[in-house]
């Protein structure tokens, strides 16, 4: 028997997606391995989120009062006593950027091996995981030694749990050390002319383009278009082009018609941006780039060849 | 106040590889300073250049061949560098706490106020090292940092935290931290010859689990990576043959028939 723990994710006053595919793996692995599956809720509207994670296949959901937004400390301790409380022999977690901000220190905590950013799990003797690896090239299988772990789980690669459970839902108390961190506001970023949301049409470039004064021939592909420019993160990062035009976890979510990838390896931050595009196209040198994984067409080949025929087609 | 950086070299494949066993083939790897880790250098020496910091110091977990890109951060402007290795660490897959074990060691000799490190290493994307380590050794700690304003009397930094969907946390975290950084939190430098030529003389000191009062148990790893390949691909692209000037002919009918045109 292993029960499972999984924390809830939370901003701004809503449960995030991950939450509920979090769940789902968790319940995976609970079946796999014979246990109950247990649901942490930490800080913000603890009454409301308990309600919204009762779902199936969810045996327990524990609430702990604490603040409104996330705070790293308070979920350490809340998850790291409750595990403790109820034995748990994993602990999943979303590998989201707050998941990030404190499973491995929760993992040293507990004195367990952790593995992130798991797209796969198997429950035979011992714990096995699949993730990727070298920029999402190859996948791996990694062995689990022990019998406790933490481990946190890829936005989108499992479904959302679903349906309404019968969970017991209990407030916990937890004893919350003074914490040497803290949150003093958030803000938004971004912003500016142009909202590549909008767009139906996205000529977006990668780090592919290799320099600044290059950015030119993507600019003249999206007005022989008529599309709008969007660029990776790389690309903003030197400040080649403004913030609100970067795709991504960290950028924008985009849907358009047509998104044409110039230079874009694909890595799952940027992908999680834009992979609800209608039709995907790509251009890279690389025929292994992930992106030729999402894509609808592709060119394998080099954009200072490709582009150029490309906007000659449409002069 | 010093400075800890680590530095990690990482593995990236060729656009052509194979896989041998449980890894990619020696011969189809190239070796860079990870690219996170090079804005966390950045950081620490703007603090050197604006008077915060007195030192800063690197270090790194690989064989002899890490010191090519050890000599890179030097050469930006680190004023020194630990190489940890053993044989111990040959060939098995290092999970966190193993490496936590070496930077705990390390960071007991050096003690710093502030370590700096990236948010993930390019090659296995675990991006759990530093946190982890703020754990271990007692400090505070912030993941994801793309602003950071550090106040040395007071004894804090003010950082942002990039979230999701464009949206920042900003919070303050007491000294001693480790932060891990994100790209985008500065203008990483190129190194200069000048740069380079000092980096020849500044120290690199090579360590190994002995001389960190360490033994093959502290480093065992709960991990092995039991199988490698390529994905699947479960993607339906159809993949347009022929040269730039063919292929982006064909392109175009495609665009023209999803209805693209200026
Ligand atoms: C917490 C976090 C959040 C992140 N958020 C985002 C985000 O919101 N958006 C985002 O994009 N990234 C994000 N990233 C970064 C992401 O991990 C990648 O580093 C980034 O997406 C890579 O951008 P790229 O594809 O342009 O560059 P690379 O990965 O370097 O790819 C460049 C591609 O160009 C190809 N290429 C090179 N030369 C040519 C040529 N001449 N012709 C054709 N092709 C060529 C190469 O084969 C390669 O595939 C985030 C990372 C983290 C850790």
């Amino acid at each position: 028997m292993m029960s499972v723990l999984v924390a809830a994710e939370h901003r701004r006053g809503a449960l995030r997606d991950v939450t509920y595919e979090a769940i789902t793996a968790g319940r995976e692995l609970a079946d796999e391995r014979g246990g109950d599956l247990h649901v942490a809720v930490v800080g913000g509207d603890v009454d409301g989120f308990a309600e919204d994670v009762n779902r199936e296949g969810v045996d327990a959901v524990h609430a702990v009062e604490d603040g409104e937004e996330f705070d790293h400390n308070a979920y350490q301790a809340a998850v790291s006593t409750l595990a403790d409380r109820i034995d748990a022999g994993a602990v999943v977690l979303p590998n989201s950027v707050n998941g990030l901000d404190y499973a491995p220190a929760l993992a040293e905590d507990l004195g367990a091996p952790i593995v992130t950013d798991a797209v796969g799990i198997a429950y035979d003797d011992g714990l096995t995981v699949t993730r990727e690896m070298y920029g999402s090239k190859v996948e791996t299988t990694v062995d689990v030694a022990g019998d406790r772990f933490v481990l946190t789980v890829r936005g989108g690669e499992w479904p959302p749990a679903e349906g309404v459970g019968d969970a017991t839902v209990e407030a916990a108390e937890v004893d919350i050390p003074e914490s040497g961190a803290r949150v003093t506001g958030f803000e938004e970023v971004g912003g500016g002319d142009v909202d590549i949301a909008d767009a139906d049409v996205l000529v977006s470039v990668g780090r592919g383009i290799e320099e600044e004064e290059n950015l030119e021939l993507v600019e003249e592909l999206a007005d022989a278009l008529g599309a709008t420019l969007s660029a990776s993160r790389p690309i903003v990062d030197n400040g080649w082009l403004p913030k609100n035009r970067q795709v991504g976890q960290s950028g924008k979510v985009v849907t358009p018609d047509v998104y044409i990838a110039v230079g874009i390896s694909g890595a799952v931050q940027h992908v999680a941006g834009m992979k609800g595009s209608d039709t995907i196209i790509a251009i890279n040198t690389d025929p292994n780039a992930p992106i030729f994984d999402i894509a609808d067409y592709g060119i394998v080949g080099d954009l200072f060849d490709v582009v150029p025929e490309l906007i000659d087609e449409f002069a | 106040m010093k400075v800890l950086v680590t530095v990690k070299e990482v593995a990236e494949a060729d656009d052509d590889f194979a896989i041998e066993g449980t890894d990619i083939a020696e011969s189809d790897l190239e070796y860079d300073l990870n690219e996170w880790d090079d804005y966390a250098v950045e950081a620490a020496v703007q603090l050197a250049e604006a008077g915060i910091a007195d030192e800063v110091v690197t270090v790194t977990v690989g064989p002899e061949r890490a010191e090519e890109t050890i000599r890179m951060a030097l050469a930006k402007g680190a004023d020194r560098a630990v190489r940890v290795w053993d044989d111990a660490l040959e060939g098995g897959f290092a999970d966190v706490a193993s490496k936590v074990a070496l930077f705990e060691a390390v960071v007991d000799e050096e003690e710093p106020d502030l370590v700096l490190g990236g948010v993930q290493a390019a090659d296995t994307g675990f991006g759990a090292t530093g946190v982890a380590l703020a754990e271990r050794i007692g400090f505070e700690h912030a993941a994801v940092v793309n602003q950071l304003d550090v106040d040395a009397d007071a004894g804090v930094a003010h950082v942002h935290r990039e979230l999701e969907g464009g949206v920042e946390e900003l919070t303050d975290v007491d000294l001693p931290a480790v932060l891990t950084v994100q790209t985008g939190l500065n203008e990483p430098r190129y190194a200069s010859l000048r740069g380079i030529r000092q980096a020849q003389r500044k120290e690199i000191a090579a360590k190994d689990l002995a001389d960190l009062g360490l033994t093959a148990d502290d480093v065992e790893s709960a991990l092995t990576i039991t199988e490698m390949y390529e994905p699947e691909s479960e993607s339906d692209a159809e993949i347009i043959e022929g040269d730039a000037g063919e292929s982006a002919g064909r392109l175009a009918e495609v665009l023209r028939e999803k209805g693209v045109s200026a």
